[in-house]
């Protein structure tokens, strides 16, 4: 990057540092910090309205809707998540392809041969044909679905607890002023169930950065794999080698989270603080006389 | 091949006793149910020994962070922050990596050498890491519990001429885990789930001896068919779930008994990752 990074062999100190960490695919690294920031910006809204759905769903009054609603959100109890971040993908996957295997393909060849699954050329996603960067965005979306649906499961759940908390007088007062069912979930019920759901919102918050790694295991190119690749010995064949470098690479990953749920922990504090303000909970009152001694 | 026989050879295989090789062809619904079923057999130990070791280190950190002495308490509220506030994978590679870098020949102490080549495996390693996790996660539950101890208790304990280590053991330690168990028995689902990602996360299943999951991602891998591996992992997986939700409501009713209609359900509240 530097002018003088031309022959890194001569190099020596903090020179050779300074080129050595602004190679190629040290850039590659640290847009990977990106991808991680990028998938939480996608998900934590995606998942957010699952899991909105998936309370509304627990709350309906039609029977089949709230059965589906409950079995979404109990879902991800009993099972780890990884389960379902090793699952998703690939039935999500084989189900797409399986769908444009019947719509595309002439053949009535079964998609399941012993071992394989097999679909004509012309249903494969993305196609073969279709260049790099369509792969690594269509495996991104399907990575973005897995972590939105686990997600979006935990949210309901919280958002459920919540929407049961906001006090029943003040639907009923609502009620009472005649606005309609419909009227009174998004005047006051939406709005309400904030400062109950919020605890729980940023325990999730927290869970699901802490979750990002797992986007490695979904085979993406992500902090992990270039903490991997960048870090391992590297041979006098390479312009710039260097033993064994793993653990030095993970622990600059290790401060990265730190601080990313560090400064978390900050903001959610703060709005934390602002959504308590004029509310009858325990902690609104406490804010109201800090205020009015 | 008859399933018997196939329990036979495979029933142990996770342990390393039995068949050697994986089945490699025509795979059928009992070899994957065994195989998975014996690699469920790392999970629980996981599970059971990094609560149970994690249990006593989670107290006296919570005891440490209680402190008014900052010697004791910083390091605890270090360490509570630095096992929470990372993901539990990078953890584990992190650590995988630094027990590798141990001298493969031992170390020396006092003349006498140490083998260091153990730590790096998994059964070792990787339940360290799975400790200090819980006891950081546990020590923070402990924590707010051992706050929440009512003051007459104390007050109490002292009228009756208690001090120190009696006071604790009889008053404040039997209050601290009755009010901490819920979100404790959460905590042990958590960890129990997590278990999973040990062979995911740079410890090398020796011999191909791993856990459920690993099991389960290689008949995935191999039959290119996720709808029959992963739900029997589910299914293994939801059972000893419940049968740990049942085990620690024992447990509850225990502390719970000179309390008259306070054992409730313990409700389970899933945050599986960290």
């Amino acid at each position: 990057m530097f002018s003088f990074c031309g022959d890194p062999s001569v190099l020596d100190g903090l020179a050779w540092l300074s080129c050595y960490l602004t190679t190629g695919t040290h850039m590659l690294f640290y847009a990977s910090f990106g991808v991680v920031l990028l998938l939480l910006a996608i998900t934590a809204p995606i998942a957010l309205l699952f899991g909105y759905g998936g309370a509304m769903a627990s709350r309906s009054r039609i029977a089949p809707v709230r059965w589906l609603g409950k079995l979404y959100t109990s879902m991800v109890r009993g099972v780890p998540d990884i389960v379902f971040f090793l699952f998703v993908p690939i039935a999500l996957d084989q189900g797409l392809e399986w769908l444009r295997h019947q719509a595309l393909c002439d053949s009535d060849a079964p998609v399941r041969q012993g071992n394989d699954f097999v679909v004509c050329a012309a249903a494969k996603l993305p196609l073969s044909t279709s260049p790099e960067w369509i792969h690594d965005i269509y495996a991104m979306a399907l990575a973005v679905i897995a972590f939105s649906v686990v997600f979006g499961a935990f949210a309901a759940n919280v958002l459920y607890g919540a929407m049961q908390a906001v006090p029943r007088a003040q639907l009923e007062t609502a009620e009472a002023y005649g606005m309609t069912p419909r009227q009174i979930s998004r005047r006051i019920l939406v709005p309400q169930m904030w400062t109950y759901a919020l605890p729980g919102l940023s325990n999730l918050w927290m869970i699901l950065i802490k979750a990002t790694p797992l986007l490695f295991l979904l085979g993406i190119e992500d902090i992990v794999y270039w903490a991997r690749e960048l870090g391992g010995a590297k041979t006098s064949s390479f312009a710039y080698p260097h033993p064994d470098w793993r653990l030095y690479y993970f622990i600059a990953v290790l401060v990265f989270y730190l601080l990313m749920t560090w400064v978390s922990e900050r903001v959610l504090d703060r709005v934390t603080a602002r959504l308590t303000r004029g509310q009858a909970t325990m902690a609104g009152e406490a804010q109201r006389k800090a205020v009015a001694p | 091949m008859t399933c018997a026989q196939t329990i036979l050879d495979y029933g142990l295989r996770s342990l390393g006793i039995g068949e050697r090789l994986l089945p490699r062809t025509d795979f059928t619904l009992c070899q994957q149910v065994t195989l998975i079923g014996s690699g469920l057999i790392w999970n629980l130990y996981f599970a059971f020994f990094a609560l149970l070791f994690g249990f006593f280190l989670a107290t006296a950190l919570a005891l440490a962070k209680t402190s008014t002495n900052p010697w004791l308490r910083k390091p605890a509220d270090g360490f509570i922050f630095l096992f929470r506030g990372s993901p539990l994978f990078i953890q584990f590679f992190l650590a995988y990596e630094a027990l590798v870098l141990l001298p493969r020949s031992g170390i020396e102490i006092f003349g006498m050498t140490v083998a260091t080549s153990w730590l790096a495996k998994a059964w070792a390693g990787a339940l360290i890491v799975l400790m200090l996790n819980t006891a950081a996660y546990s020590a923070q539950i402990f924590h707010g519990a051992l706050m929440a101890v009512p003051k007459g208790d104390i007050e109490a304990a002292e009228a009756y001429g208690m001090t120190g280590w009696t006071k604790f053991r009889r008053v404040l330690w039997p209050t601290m885990l009755r009010l901490a168990w819920p979100s404790y028995t959460n905590e042990a689902i958590f960890l129990f789930h997590a278990t999973t990602l040990v062979f995911f996360s740079g410890f090398p299943a020796f011999q191909q001896r791993g856990d459920s999951l690993y099991y389960a991602s290689y008949f995935a891998g191999q039959t290119f068919n996720p709808f029959v591996a992963y739900p029997i992992v589910a299914g293994y997986f939801i059972v000893s779930t419940l049968a740990l939700i049942g085990l620690f409501g024992i447990v509850n009713r225990r502390l719970n008994r000179h309390l008259p209609g306070a054992a409730g359900r313990i409700k389970y509240r899933p945050q599986v990752i960290r």
